[in-house]
């Protein structure tokens, strides 16, 4: 089959989706968590509760994601090009994705954590424990493998947002099907494209399903 | 020691007003072993929450060690709680950390360093007896050895006190008596002050020396397990009473008794050494009377024989009067029953008419 494409243009593309994953993903998960524990811990009845933090953040999450990452990419413009000082290119891309995620991360992260038991938390309070000690020491190892399988759906989300991240011309496998198998009508290079999104999904998810199993001691 | 002061607590949950605790004076005084027995809902699990302060009361004080604990600023409470244990009912141990880990917590929160803790890990392993489980995770070990690793991380901090919520209710009777035994050697060997809510009767019976009986968020009786197990002044009291000593004739003995039979029923109480003396040896050789035992029992309370008999006594008025004033001075607890009928009907008659039909009367 004829193709358009060269195997360094692939490649790069590849290079991209990476970058773009990884990098969004990590602040992504340096927000997200701390919001999903803040999410936890101020909610009524959390150990620190309070009905201001709780009653904005709430909101502020829901907000932002009721948009979808195509018309939050555009709308955040401004605020990207005050970050890095440009609106095109991966980078741009980067600020849009982590914007997205974060909040994505904090509910995900908020129902992990909710899942450990009240009886661990009262125990954690019948000994003492400060809140620091409370999440460091009882939360977050309780939450372990729960907590790995929302990294896990984050990221394959993610994979699906940096597609959209082609219109800021951020590249990626998903700008690589839109701009030469679609618009250049290259068949061979949707069937590549979707191939390897198909196997990357496949991957991040099976290696998330392994690690949490490990982490839960199944 | 605990003291709890006129404790009120009261719940607001969808705008209703729950009163969980109305009033209630406690006291636990060093070395007990304290037991607080009712059903479910009686506020006893919001009790033994004010001791930790993992409730606070809405009206009323609790001191621990002489200290009252709305005098602590969070810090200090934090410490105070150190030195309180508390164990479960569904153990809360951490699934994610081996028994080894989920025992050093409470050092680790100390800031212990490693060496302080293994050691007083080691020792808490060996004392529960599960040296070989350290590297254990919590789901592989079974109920009994769970709750084992509870009271360890419960003793691992070197507290004073020990509170059990409903330690025992998710195991069966065996391991119940082992968990118990292992509660009653810390109470022993460590000097710790322990208390319990249960609503087994078993729990109180095997290692309480003091009981308080909840009902409503009310304390309905309390007092030396004894006391209060020999002379129950509640009807609650007198039902869980009930479950571990039978005090009442079984209903297959009553049907084979007459209204008009011969002889009179007594009902005789013993308490302690009185128990072990052959009074019912001596009552048949001394005085012309006969007698038929109708029903017995024994148990033991706090190492005390708390024993109930019912006998059915034969012969002249004069002689059984007699024979009545004789038990009277070997202190032994005597009440007739009289108007009792035979149950053609009985099988689903209710225990509350049962007891209606037999009257007790004081005799002597």
């Amino acid at each position: 089959m004829n193709t358009i494409i060269t195997a360094d243009q692939l490649f790069q593309a590849l290079r991209e989706t990476v970058v773009m994953v990884g990098v969004s993903l990590f602040f992504g998960a340096l927000l997200g968590i701390p919001i999903g524990i803040v999410l936890v811990i101020t909610r009524p009845g959390g150990i620190l509760q309070n009905r201001f933090v709780y009653g904005v953040l709430g909101p502020v999450i829901n907000v932002v994601r009721s948009l979808p990452f195509i018309i939050l990419l555009v709308a955040i413009i401004p605020f990207t090009r005050m970050l890095v000082h440009t609106s095109i290119g991966t980078s741009a891309a980067i600020v849009p994705l982590v914007v997205y995620v974060a909040p994505y991360i904090g509910r995900l992260v908020e129902n992990s954590l909710l899942e450990v038991s009240p009886g661990i938390m009262e125990a954690a309070e019948a000994m003492g424990a400060t809140t620091f000690q409370v999440i460091w020491h009882f939360l977050l190892p309780e939450a372990f493998g729960s907590l790995i399988l929302t990294m896990t759906t984050a990221t394959i989300g993610l994979i699906g947002a940096t597609a959209m991240a082609g219109t800021v011309g951020g590249g990626g496998i998903g700008d690589l099907a839109i701009s030469y198998g679609y618009q250049r009508f290259d068949t061979f290079v949707i069937l590549v494209t979707v191939a390897i999104l198909i196997v990357f999904v496949q991957g991040i998810q099976s290696a998330g399903n392994r690690l949490a199993r490990k982490a839960r001691r199944d | 020691m605990i003291e709890l002061q006129d404790i009120h607590k009261t719940f607001k949950r969808k705008g209703q007003t729950i009163e969980a605790l109305k009033g209630v004076n406690l006291r636990v005084n060093k070395g007990d072993i304290f037991g607080v027995i009712g059903y479910s809902g009686a506020g006893k699990s919001t009790l033994i929450r004010m001791v930790n302060y993992l409730e606070r009361p809405t009206k009323g004080r609790v001191f621990v060690e002489g200290e009252p604990l709305d005098q602590f600023s969070p810090a200090q409470l934090r410490k105070a709680k150190k030195k309180i244990g508390m164990i479960f009912q569904h153990f809360n141990l951490l699934e994610s950390k081996t028994v080894y880990d989920n025992i050093a917590i409470p050092l680790v929160l100390l800031k212990q360093d490693k060496n302080r803790i293994r050691e007083r890990v080691t020792e808490l392993l060996r004392f529960i007896g599960l040296s070989d489980k350290a590297d254990s995770y919590p789901r592989e070990l079974s109920g009994g050895q769970k709750q084992r690793v509870g009271i360890a991380r419960a003793l691992a901090s070197n507290p004073s006190i020990l509170l059990c919520d409903e330690a025992t209710s998710a195991l069966d009777p065996q391991t119940t008596k082992s968990i118990l035994d292992l509660l009653k050697k810390i109470n022993e060997q460590y000097h710790i002050t322990i208390l319990i809510i249960t609503h087994e009767m078993a729990v109180i019976q095997q290692i309480c020396n003091k009981v308080a009986v909840m009902e409503k968020g009310e304390i309905i009786e309390q007092g030396e397990v004894l006391e209060v197990f020999g002379n129950p002044q509640h009807p609650t009291t007198e039902s869980f009473v009930r479950t571990v000593i039978q005090t009442s004739v079984p209903e297959s003995v009553l049907r084979t008794l007459s209204p008009e039979g011969a002889g009179r029923l007594f009902k005789l109480k013993f308490v302690g050494g009185n128990a072990s003396e052959p009074i019912i040896d001596s009552l048949i050789r001394k005085y012309n009377v006969s007698v038929n035992i109708l029903f017995a029992n024994m148990s033991e309370i706090q190492n005390t024989t708390l024993g109930t008999l019912i006998l059915q006594i034969e012969g002249e008025d004069k002689d059984i009067f007699r024979a009545v004033e004789f038990l009277g001075t070997r202190g032994v607890e005597i009440q007739e029953l009289r108007e009792f009928q035979s149950f053609s009907e009985a099988g689903d008659v209710e225990e509350g008419v049962k007891q209606r039909k037999i009257k007790e009367v004081k005799a002597v």
